[in-house]
């Protein structure tokens, strides 16, 4: 089998107070995957998220994204490879203008001149936001901020996109767009959503976090229709949705 | 015109206009026209600037008041007594602060904040204020969007400020407030970070 784009191994953590999130998560996703993690609030999901581009760094266990270890000295290669899209659009588009801001990644890699124009250039047309460029991200609408963020990290040639509650605050029309551009993105995905629906239209796999480790994963639709493990786990589709029909219009 | 262009010019005319003897009443019509001519050719809208020029009230209040406080000899203006100096003072004030308002206006309709941001940068400010400039003009929408939920939240509670017996809360939507953005501002540093920020700008 070839080298996993995203491997951890065993992670465990505690935060500096003493409070313990994570105790031993195994998780693998290989390349050209979309992987959403489901679980409960408070379940250890963004402390997970923030260990895979080193913001938090492995108490015990191991993580590797495509083999390199994600450790102190590799920070500045992990964090291109690990392209997080945080759920506020408005923490990640600090910038003056649109352009500049999917500039940032690519700039901080030491990118520059016409090289970095393309990059940016190239990363708006995936999300359909080109004619977007030289304006201001606060006078976007919400879900046109959400898919400039989601341009910030393609700016880096991510080989793993991270998206932390990718459809949350956006209306159906937008949710929907989304949906289109991730699925026609050429990139491996994992996804944190308590949006089950969108886990199931997305994502062919599912992994459930809760109480600090991996407590289920399987195929999206099997574990959508698991309805006692859906109930151990507190999660609960919206009312009337069935995920064994949706899953047959896909 | 690029920004940084502008600004040395703003500050220029300034220390020109501020450095003219204020009895060259000449030279004053002169810089009125030359405000003129770049309001003309910017394109700036007379109403624009003149609603804007109230910041100036606080130093016409005080220029009036000068000519009836103001020492020396007097002279009688429509029946009133006002001293000499303190006329020439308050034309002083009034034509330099007035002409200072104006320029500065003419340079804020020409100019985006991004466009005087990245100015300031190419005069070479020091890069940590351009920064904190930047993210001032970035999130002061985000933080008084957020004041304006939380007003409408207290609100909708029937709070009404009337008096000072009200100022605690108020107080503590300010406190609440600040926390709110500092949160934000570690989240962005998250976010900064997340993408390869190590503490300075790329150029």
């Amino acid at each position: 089998m070839t080298t996993p784009v995203l491997d951890v191994r065993g992670l465990a953590f505690a935060y500096p107070d003493g409070h313990q999130a994570l105790f031993g998560v195994d998780l693998h996703v290989h390349r050209g995957e979309r992987v959403a993690l489901l679980g409960p609030n408070g379940a250890g999901k963004t402390t997970l998220v923030l260990h895979l581009n080193g913001i938090h760094l492995a108490g015990a266990g191991s993580v590797a994204v495509s083999g390199l270890p994600v450790t102190k000295a590799n920070i500045k290669e992990i964090r291109r490879r690990v392209g997080i899209v945080f759920q506020d659009p408005d923490d990640q588009l600090f910038m003056g203008t649109v352009r500049e801001d999917v500039a940032f990644g690519p700039a901080n890699l030491g990118l520059r001149g016409e090289a970095l124009d393309a990059k940016v250039t190239e990363a708006l047309a995936k999300v359909g936001m080109e004619e977007f460029a030289d304006r201001p991200p606060h006078h976007l609408s919400f879900g046109q901020r959400r898919r400039v963020a989601v341009a910030t990290v393609l700016a880096m040639d991510p080989e793993i996109l991270v998206l932390d509650e990718p459809s949350s605050n956006l209306d159906p029309a937008s949710r929907r767009e989304l949906a289109d551009i991730l699925r026609g993105l050429d990139v491996t995905v994992l996804m944190v959503t308590h949006d089950l629906p969108y886990a199931l239209e997305l994502c062919e796999r599912s992994v459930i976090l809760d109480g600090g480790v991996v407590a289920a994963e399987g195929r999206t639709v099997d574990v959508l229709s698991n309805a006692d493990l859906m109930r151990a786990h507190r999660l609960e589709l919206p009312f009337g949705f069935d995920p064994v029909a949706a899953a047959a219009t896909l | 015109m690029p920004a940084h262009l502008k600004v040395l010019a703003l500050v220029g005319f300034m220390l020109v206009v501020v450095a003219t003897p204020r009895e060259w009443f000449a030279a004053y019509a002169f810089f009125l026209g030359v405000l003129v001519t770049v309001g003309a050719v910017g394109r700036v809208r007379p109403g624009w600037v003149l609603k804007r020029m109230v910041v100036e009230t606080p130093f016409v209040v005080f220029a009036v008041l000068m000519p009836f406080i103001a020492h020396g000899p007097r002279i009688e203006v429509l029946g009133l007594s006002l001293s000499e100096s303190g006329l020439l003072s308050a034309w002083g004030l009034l034509a330099k602060g007035t002409l200072g308002v104006i320029a500065g206006l003419m340079l804020a309709a020409t100019t985006t904040p991004q466009e005087l941001v990245h100015g300031l940068e190419r005069l070479r400010l020091p890069q940590q204020l351009v920064q904190i400039m930047a993210f001032m003009v970035r999130y002061l929408e985000v933080v008084t969007d957020e004041m304006r939920r939380m007003a409408v939240a207290r609100a909708s509670r029937g709070f009404v400020a009337r008096n000072p017996l009200h100022w605690p809360v108020l107080a503590r939507s300010v406190g609440a407030l600040f926390i709110r953005s500092f949160e934000r501002g570690e989240r962005v540093h998250l976010a900064m970070v997340s993408r390869g920020y190590t503490g300075r700008m790329p150029r």
